[in-house]
């Protein structure tokens, strides 16, 4: 790659950078034209990763992972950070689906949010999250990631918030800040690990230096970068945010909470693959994560009725799958990532599709005040019954690819791992068949749970598509869903593209799976008809009732997440604040009183000791003469003993 | 060397004195006692001074201690009041066992240095003092402490300025021209001021009667014809006082058959005198 | 006699002179008890002057002199001002710097 094309890469940063600085600077005299401003910075940074895109497919593999130091940004003794940027495929992959569909999202948002005052403020953020996510996957070292990894922190804390007049929305911003500063420490001891390790935090000379390193040492930075990837990809334990994060504008979950930030996670443990290399138990933690995180997520997408946290669900279990896949190894690297573009694109468009279903229905989001909507809203059923095929894994659309591959590497190893996580990922693509399914027909089939007419008792909606802004990037999406993995997976396109980075894994004849692959694809599709039957049978022939019906102890449970909220609660917080009201309380009677006795005493010693300060020179000189007796004597004493 | 017997003589006569006048510093009431005890020890300080082989000290002692410090000290004691007398009660707490113990110990701990400490032979002076007492100071002052002495010099200008600085009285209204001082003084007449001089005093010059008030036209004693330092020491006589001894005298020559008796001008002013004079 | 009765009779009236200090109120006598001290001092001087027959001894005792002197002035002039204002020579009186 030229010098020249690589001196481009902190443009992919500084464009929507300056963006959000221009549109936060600017301030009010720019509301009637800040949002274009957004978008072409978005669509700038587009292009600059296009040029370097084409400029990388241009070289042969080898060379295609170079390293761009702008300058020296930390020297500290020992350790020296670069202000660098490593443009290879992984990070460029993640270049042009941050660039692409943030690109769609800024088209879509014009128009979903040109009823909001502040829709200024809304493309600066949004900018300000794309100029951090670009830092983090490009950064050459895990200090510079670091700041991405808090920028798109606070990007999304601000967007989730965004509507932060309305006390839920922000106290859901709020709990997303603080559940990712539990991951962020995990961020920040796995990079004291390094230097303390290593004595350095670049990519290059961490993966270097860790073969050489103790299991020990490995398998702690590994699990302290789970923890970083959990905060930030809502994984169990640190899940519950993302459910909560829908509070923010429906674009934001697109573009944030469902194709890009969340799957960060994904990416920091790809890129420290050689440490979990050398990590084994740290991998097996990592794929158990990921497996329990699938079924958590599909259970509780099963008995949500609000659309967004349906989706939210659904996210939570799909980035499951790539941790699961992420933790079994060089050859599930390659699939977690195509995995993670093609969810990428589909659940973008999901969510487009919610938020344009929202915009119909007046903002609402029970899908039990939905139904029929096919007919009033042709593009957003046919975007989303796109989109739907593609997650449930239906060939040949995108998401049968990348699931499928994640499902047959699941069934690859030795001992009870591949029965278990194999056939956990099974159930899960039948689990995520019925609830997806379910999402779709109580929006678009069956009868109509509303009314065009005021007064009764069902509400009054007046459903109309959306405007073409909104409708193309769906489109644009839609057609992503359909053809991307066939076109990522032919011929191991993106595997082989990948290879500099996650490694040779020997094509797609790797290790054989416990079971065979026709046997594995076969179980998959039988039992994703089988789940989208069973929501077909239980959602679009038979009437939905309105309010939520009684149901068993389990999904009563999954309505409120599981109780995820409970057991944090109890296990976190209560005990944190009996921590808190401990230490204050220790505080005040053992270490301020000590202090204050202190004080108190020199005190009392000075009120006691002003009583010599008598005001009478007199006395003055008494105790100046008694002075100088002492050292007469003192002096007289010791040289008498001393001659 | 050896002291010689006259100036142990000298010593043993002039130590217990100085000592005696030091502690009279301690216990006279006066501070003009106590200033002449000091000049005393001064004095005594200065033979010692020469005879210790320090002459030109022991003229400079009596020149600056004697002759312009201890004048000083009494110039000031007149300014502040000559007659001004401390009562030796103390009042604050226990300074006075605290001041003697003080003083006592400092004492023995110094004198059972100087008892402890072992003293070389003593030298004597006579060959630092062959050029003269004064030339062999000059030389050595001159020699290794000119710089030391211009510095000296500098300080007393300094404490001259300081002392004209520390005195000086700033005038804080503008000078009062002579016609307002007699407004003021006529001003002042119904308070009981006069305008003319003062009656001087002493009428009945017995003696010099400084201290006998002067009478008024109605035979009445002014209080004010008497010095004020005399009133308030107490010193002065009254009127009353003096027209009896006067009376007495006059009765005393009556009786004697071959006097002639003269008139007694005065004494019809003087009846009804007796309560109001004092 | 011995040389060391005369500094035997500087330290008793560098005793006495502080002892003046310490107990009388009138600072012209605590002053007179100060000027003992230096006199007392250069007693001690002009003998140690005279024991090791040198006569620095007397130029130290001469510069007391003259320092002493200058420190009169300045003292003198100081109780002046105090007595101006405060009718008072006491050094009792002047006890407002205490707590």
């Amino acid at each position: 790659m030229t010098t020249q094309t690589l001196s481009l890469a902190p443009w992919l940063v500084a464009t929507p950078l300056l963006g959000a600085a221009l549109l936060l600077l600017v301030g009010r005299r720019s509301d009637r034209w800040g949002h274009w401003i957004g978008v072409l910075a978005s669509t700038a940074t587009f292009v600059i990763g296009l040029v370097i895109l084409l400029a990388m497919l241009a070289l042969p593999a080898e060379e295609r992972t170079a390293d761009h130091v702008v300058t020296t940004w930390l020297d500290a003794g020992g350790l020296s950070v670069d202000l660098g940027f490593r443009v290879d495929p992984l990070s460029m992959t993640f270049v042009m689906l941050v660039t692409f569909v943030g690109t769609l999202i800024h088209v879509y948002s014009v128009a979903y949010m040109s009823h909001d005052r502040d829709r200024r403020r809304f493309f600066a953020y949004l900018n300000l999250f794309v100029a951090a996510m670009l830092l983090l996957v490009l950064a050459d070292n895990y200090l510079l990631l670091f700041v991405g990894w808090e920028g798109v922190g606070l990007a999304s804390y601000l967007l989730i918030g965004f509507w932060d007049h309305r006390l839920p929305n922000a106290v859901a911003g709020k709990k997303a800040f603080l559940m990712n500063r539990v991951g962020d420490m995990g961020l920040i001891v796995a990079m004291m690990l390094m230097v303390a390790t290593f004595g350095t935090l670049s990519f290059a000379g961490v993966h270097e230096a860790a073969s050489g390193a103790s299991q020990g040492t490995t398998t702690a930075i590994g699990l302290m970068l789970l923890l970083a990837a959990c905060g930030k990809s809502a994984q169990l334990p640190l899940q519950a945010w993302l459910g909560d994060a829908m509070a923010g504008p429906t674009p934001v979950s697109a573009l944030i909470h469902a194709a890009t930030m969340v799957t960060a996670g994904v990416y920091l443990l790809v890129r420290s693959g050689p440490i979990l290399e050398v990590a084994p138990d740290a991998q097996l933690v990592i794929a158990i994560v990921g497996t329990l995180t699938l079924l958590f997520g599909a259970i509780v997408g099963c008995a949500k009725d609000d659309i967004k946290k349906a989706l939210a669900a659904s996210t939570m279990s799909q980035i499951g799958y790539m941790m699961l896949a992420a933790g079994l190894g060089p050859v599930g690297y390659a699939f977690a990532i195509f995995h993670l573009v093609t969810h990428g694109f589909f659940k973008a468009g999901l969510f487009l599709g919610a938020g344009s279903v929202m915009h119909a229905m007046d903002d609402d989001v029970d899908m039990r005040r939905f139904g029929g909507l096919a007919r009033l809203l042709p593009v957003t059923a046919i975007t989303m019954g796109l989109g739907w095929l593609a997650i449930l894994g239906v060939p040949p659309f995108s998401g049968f690819y990348s699931k499928d591959k994640i499902i047959e590497t699941a069934f690859v190893g030795e001992g009870w791992q591949p029965w278990v996580f194999g056939f956990a990922a099974l159930l899960g693509a039948g689990i995520t068949a019925y609830y997806m399914s379910r999402l779709v027909f109580m929006t678009f089939a069956g009868r109509r749970r509303w009314s065009g007419e005021s007064g009764g008792d069902l509400p009054e909606r007046h459903p109309h598509e959306s405007p073409a802004l909104m409708t193309w990037p769906m489109i644009i999406l839609a057609v992503g869903s359909v053809g991307l993995g066939f076109f990522l997976n032919a011929g191991d396109r993106l595997v082989h593209w990948l290879e500099p980075v996650t490694g040779h894994t020997e094509g797609s004849g790797h290790h054989e799976p416990v079971l065979a692959v026709p046997v594995i694809m076969t179980l998959t599709l039988v039992l994703v008809v089988v789940g989208a039957a069973l929501a077909f049978w239980q959602y679009a022939t038979r009437p939905v009732s309105t309010e939520p019906p009684a149901a068993p102890a389990l999904v009563r449970a999954a309505r409120v997440d599981l109780h995820q909220d409970d057991v944090n609660e109890t296990f976190v917080m209560l005990p944190g604040q009996y921590l808190t009201r401990s230490m204050v309380f220790a505080d005040r009677t053992a270490v301020d009183a000590g202090w204050l006795g202190l004080a108190g005493g020199i005190g009392r010693l000075g009120t006691w000791l002003r009583g010599m300060q008598s005001g009478y020179a007199r006395q003055y000189a008494a105790i100046t003469l008694g002075g100088l007796g002492v050292i007469v004597l003192v002096v007289w004493l010791v040289s008498g003993t001393a001659s | 060397m050896t002291v010689s017997g006259g100036e142990t003589v000298l010593f043993w006569v002039i130590a217990p004195l100085m000592v005696i006048a030091a502690s009279g510093l301690l216990v006279v009431r006066r501070a003009v006692h106590a200033a002449v005890c000091v000049v005393f020890v001064m004095i005594s300080l200065a033979v010692l001074y020469v005879a210790q082989e320090a002459p030109f000290l022991g003229a400079v002692q009596v020149v600056v201690y004697t002759g312009a410090v201890m004048m000083l000290f009494l110039f000031v004691l007149m300014l502040v009041g000559v007659d001004s007398a401390d009562s030796l009660t103390e009042t604050i707490r226990g300074q006075r066992w605290i001041g003697l113990l003080l003083g006592l110990g400092l004492a023995v701990v110094l004198c059972g240095v100087v008892a402890s400490a072992t003293f070389r032979q003593p030298v004597g002076l006579a060959e630092a003092n062959a050029v003269t007492n004064p030339v062999a100071l000059a030389r050595v002052l001159m020699e290794h402490y000119v710089v030391a002495m211009e510095v000296v010099g500098i300080l007393l200008v300094t404490a001259a300025l300081a002392g004209l600085v520390l005195t000086h009285r700033r005038r804080l209204g503008a000078k009062p021209s002579q016609k307002a001082l007699a407004e003021a003084k006529v001003a002042e007449l119904p308070t009981g001021r006069t305008l003319t001089p003062l009656p001087a005093p002493g009428v009945y010059a017995q003696h010099n009667a400084m201290d006998a008030p002067a009478l008024d036209p109605e035979g009445r004693p002014i209080e004010k014809s008497v010095s004020r330092v005399l009133r308030i020491r107490g010193q002065e006589r009254s009127a009353t006082e003096l027209l009896t001894a006067e009376e007495t005298l006059v009765r005393r020559e009556l009786e004697r058959p071959d006097d002639p008796v003269p008139s007694v001008g005065p004494a019809s002013g003087t009846d009804g005198d007796g309560g109001g004079a004092r | 006699m011995e040389l060391t009765n005369y500094l035997y009779l500087a330290v008793i009236l560098f005793a006495l002179g502080a002892t003046t200090v310490l107990l009388r109120r009138n600072a012209i006598v605590v002053f007179m008890g100060i000027e003992l001290m230096l006199n007392a001092t250069n007693l001690a001087l002009v003998t140690f002057a005279r024991m090791h027959g040198d006569i620095t001894g007397q130029v130290l005792a001469f510069f007391v002199m003259v320092v002493a002197a200058a420190e009169v002035v300045v003292g003198l002039a100081i109780i002046v001002t105090i007595f101006r204002a405060r009718r008072s020579a006491s050094v009792d009186d002047a006890n407002l710097l205490k707590s």
